[in-house]
């Protein structure tokens, strides 16, 4: 494996996220622990990629590697690895952050031993999120040091100098990223692979219980931390100033990937101008920033979402009785929204500086495109579970959603997604629902949520007695991330079997009295148990089983197995549409005639077209080359 | 070599776009030329638009600003008009001519564009260059190198700062001894079909 490359000072192409992997493995990592989230997933998919290399050779990976139920649970584990002197790493999406946030504010007060690096990955124009929080105000919020890398390279370094920094300090140290950070490829030059310790050792501390009056001792004492880590921000070499032209009256401040558009913009309208690029963020640099300003007559900050940099430069500009002019969010030369991109911060300091901005007007075209938006795979067994719903429910019928592939039956013609605040928010809003409603309710979450968070409100449910109906798509696999693992697999992160939990059994558990457990390619059962759970009064729980499309697919090409692809018998078809218009796989389309085809090349091979369709017109051509 | 070389690459998720621009990626790597490329992950990966970019030489970063791209490269046509943004009157716009209908068309919501519309579009805003990769990555022996057959045809247009071959190199390189054979055919295939 590349990622494993022993020797120092060699280039590798690295992914953001890899990077991180790989600075963690520089720096003798231990203990990685993570839930899987875009745009961090890869960082995790990396850790247990390599423990699965070594498992498979029978050899020590050398660290240890876990898919966490859920982020909390994960930041709780590496922290207590910690406590133990063991160098740890969590990574999470930002609003897995949330997740572990009840566990995050208080670790603070308590510290680390063991250097300990949390990363979170912040998704500014919601590639693949539910929201576009800005997370530095956590770092802000918890009294957390905090580095914010420019490329994978610094990634890499960060995450591995981090590690240094988090030991001197003994605080946890978050390591903020963004998505454009996290999923940019570039070369990173190796250093040498640190062995780590291996097993720790548990000292017993009083301190480590946070009873009232210890809290408000460690209070203090975290303050106190936060000036130490002050003193290592003014120092920091990822805190620097960086001059293009000839230095002048203007600076501007900036940190992570927004720094990558500010350097090529100013070498390309041919501003002299002073960057300061600043990666070690909280605490600032007080010094370093105090003689930035007494050093401009204007400073533009440039930033993604919140305007962060920019109050603390005001409140310091302020103190020091500045009359520096400060550009950014609160003139309105930048946005609070969305993620920056080279066009919009050229054209903000062309403004700014009224030079000619050096890229052409954007083509566009009259040609009226048809969107092409994600969808559920050609074979997806939540498409099949969805037809029988829509089948079986009224029309008034509400369906609380979650985060997952499945948050795809949003679209037409199934309509299958009413409410999603967050993970496991499907059956806590479906609850609220039958409080307030008279309609039928019926929500969807998968199987990696369901462990996640989902089991909490499914035991308010029935202990409240409320009526929904709450499905469970179970395709065994974290799909929409990348196919992780989740507790209800046969085997974990390090590729080793581990005890499969079945979702039907903590169901029981929860005491849940209606259970119905379908195979949703069985399209008529499956619309019969909705059926039936629908009419049940009180809690019923649909547990809809099928493997993902793909990993099914990819065993059966593994095991040498052959993949059919369905045609349409033009003599037999009706053109009732049921297949294209209520089934609607993508792999199916009109022809110019007007009849209705498969398209082979993104035909999966499910053969539920053929299931659905009235005149038995759908059958199988041949095997998938 | 240009100071700087932009490349953007669209398709459609699951047709090999990724892997596409992280074989450019690595060859710069080999050939030590500073290079950046950016990825999408996540939900668009299931059936949905997919673009990447690939950025060489005295950049700082993998995004490509409006009007600067030196290439685009697609799997399928709407999804290079969809990215026209990034085209100049010089940019290389190389093409598959095979249709993939989004599921908005294939249900009947949206209409695809007739097909010589969207090419007559494409010569406007930069020199196309359009040929059938579905059916040149089926002669190589597997549909799937429908990208490679892409990648084969960008080493042939003049935009790469490394050779043909150190790019057919790095593909190879990266699989498996069994489907080498069929990769060098759909690299070569791609290439020939611009020098036709």
């Amino acid at each position: 494996m590349e990622i494993l490359e022993e020797k120092p000072s060699k280039q590798i192409l690295l992914l953001g996220n890899e990077a991180i992997t790989r600075g963690a493995l520089e720096a003798g990592i231990d203990v990685a622990t993570t839930y899987p989230g875009t745009p961090s997933s890869e960082i995790a998919d990396t850790f247990s990629n390599i423990a699965k290399y070594f498992t498979k050779q029978k050899k020590d990976p050398s660290f240890y590697f876990e898919y966490s139920t859920n982020e909390k649970v994960a930041l709780e584990v590496a922290a207590a690895a910690s406590f133990s002197g063991l160098r740890v790493l969590t990574c999470m999406k930002h609003v897995g952050l949330n997740v572990a946030s009840d566990a995050f504010m208080t670790y603070m007060y308590v510290g680390c031993k063991g250097g300990h690096i949390i990363v979170s990955a912040d998704d500014p124009s919601c590639h693949s999120s539910q929201n576009e929080q800005d997370n530095r105000y956590f770092a802000l919020f918890g009294n957390a040091p905090m580095l914010e890398p420019s490329t994978p390279e610094e990634a890499k370094e960060m995450t591995r100098i981090g590690f240094e920094i988090s030991e001197q300090l003994k605080l946890p140290l978050l390591l903020r990223t963004t998505t454009r950070l996290n999923h940019t490829r570039a070369p990173i030059t190796t250093k040498k692979l640190q062995k780590p310790l291996g097993k720790g050792h548990f000292e017993k501390d009083p301190m480590l219980v946070t009873l009232p009056s210890v809290a408000r001792a460690q209070h203090p004492i975290l303050l106190d931390k936060m000036k130490e880590a002050e003193g290592i921000s003014e120092k920091s070499p990822f805190n620097k100033i960086i001059t293009v032209g000839k230095p002048g009256e203007w600076g501007i401040v900036t940190s992570g990937v927004s720094f990558n558009y500010v350097r090529e913009a100013a070498e390309d309208l041919k501003l002299n101008i002073r960057i300061l690029k600043l990666g070690m963020t909280h605490p600032l640099p007080r010094k370093m920033c105090e003689n930035f300003i007494k050093s401009c007559k204007n400073i533009i900050i440039i930033e993604e979402l919140e305007p962060i940099l920019e109050n603390q430069f005001k409140t310091i500009a302020y103190d020091i009785k500045s009359d520096v002019k400060i550009f950014g969010k609160s003139t309105g030369h930048f946005s609070r929204l969305y993620e920056y991109t080279p066009d919009i911060v050229t054209e903000v300091l062309s403004k700014i500086f009224k030079v000619k901005n050096p890229f052409i007007k954007p083509s566009n075209t009259d040609v009226k495109l048809p969107s092409r938006p994600p969808s559920l795979c050609p074979g997806c067994p939540h498409r099949a579970t969805y037809y029988a719903v829509k089948k079986a429910a009224p029309k008034t019928t509400i369906y609380p959603t979650d985060i997952g592939c499945y948050t795809l039956g949003k679209a037409p013609p199934y309509e299958v997604a009413d409410v999603l605040l967050c993970m496991g928010s499907n059956a806590g809003t479906a609850c609220g629902l039958a409080i307030a409603t008279d309609q039928k309710i019926v929500s969807f979450m998968g199987d990696s949520t369901f462990f996640h968070a989902g089991i909490p409100p499914i035991i308010d449910a029935v202990h409240h007695n409320h009526d929904v109906v709450v499905t469970i798509l179970d395709n065994r696999t974290t799909a929409m991330t990348g196919h992780q693992p989740h507790p209800g697999t046969d085997f974990d992160g390090m590729g080793r079997p581990a005890k499969r939990i079945l979702v039907e059994d903590v169901v029981k558990g929860c005491g849940v009295e209606h259970i119905e457990i379908v195979d949703p390619n069985k399209i008529k059962e499956t619309t019969e148990a909705f059926k039936r759970a629908l009419n049940f009064k009180g809690t019923s729980v649909v547990v809809s089983k099928s493997p993902c499309i793909l990993l099914a697919n990819r065993d059966k090409i593994q095991q040498g197995d052959k993949i059919p692809i369905y045609t349409i018998d033009q003599e037999k078809c009706q053109r009732c549409k049921t297949c294209i218009g209520k089934f609607a796989c993508p792999a199916l389309y009109y022809g110019e005639d007007g009849s209705i085809m498969i398209d082979e090349q993104q035909c999966n091979g499910c053969g539920n077209c053929a299931d659905v369709c009235p005149f038995k017109a759908i059958h199988v051509k041949e095997d998938k080359k | 070599m240009k100071n700087k070389i932009s490349i953007v690459l669209t398709g459609v998720g699951g047709h090999g776009v990724i892997t596409a621009a992280n074989i450019l990626g690595k060859t710069a790597v080999k050939e030590k030329i500073n290079v950046f490329v950016s990825e999408v992950h996540g939900m668009a990966q299931r059936g949905g638009s997919v673009y990447c970019t690939v950025r060489m030489g005295n950049v700082s970063g993998p995004l490509v600003a409006s009007g600067t791209a030196d290439a685009i490269v697609s799997t399928e046509p709407i999804e290079a008009l969809r990215y026209i943004q990034y085209a100049n009157k010089k940019t290389k716009i190389i093409t598959g001519t095979t249709p993939v209908f989004p599921y908005t068309v294939s249900s009947g919501l949206e209409k695809y564009p007739n097909i010589n519309i969207v090419f007559k579009e494409l010569e406007k805003y930069g020199e196309l260059y359009k040929f059938d990769a579905v059916k040149i990555a089926k002669d190589a022996g597997a549909l799937i190198t429908k990208n490679i057959v892409l990648l084969g045809s960008l080493s042939a247009v003049d935009v790469l700062p490394f050779k043909s071959n150190s790019l057919l190199e790095t593909i190879l390189d990266n699989v498996p001894a069994k489907y080498k054979e069929i990769n060098k055919k759909a690299f070569n295939g791609g290439l020939e079909a611009i020098k036709k």
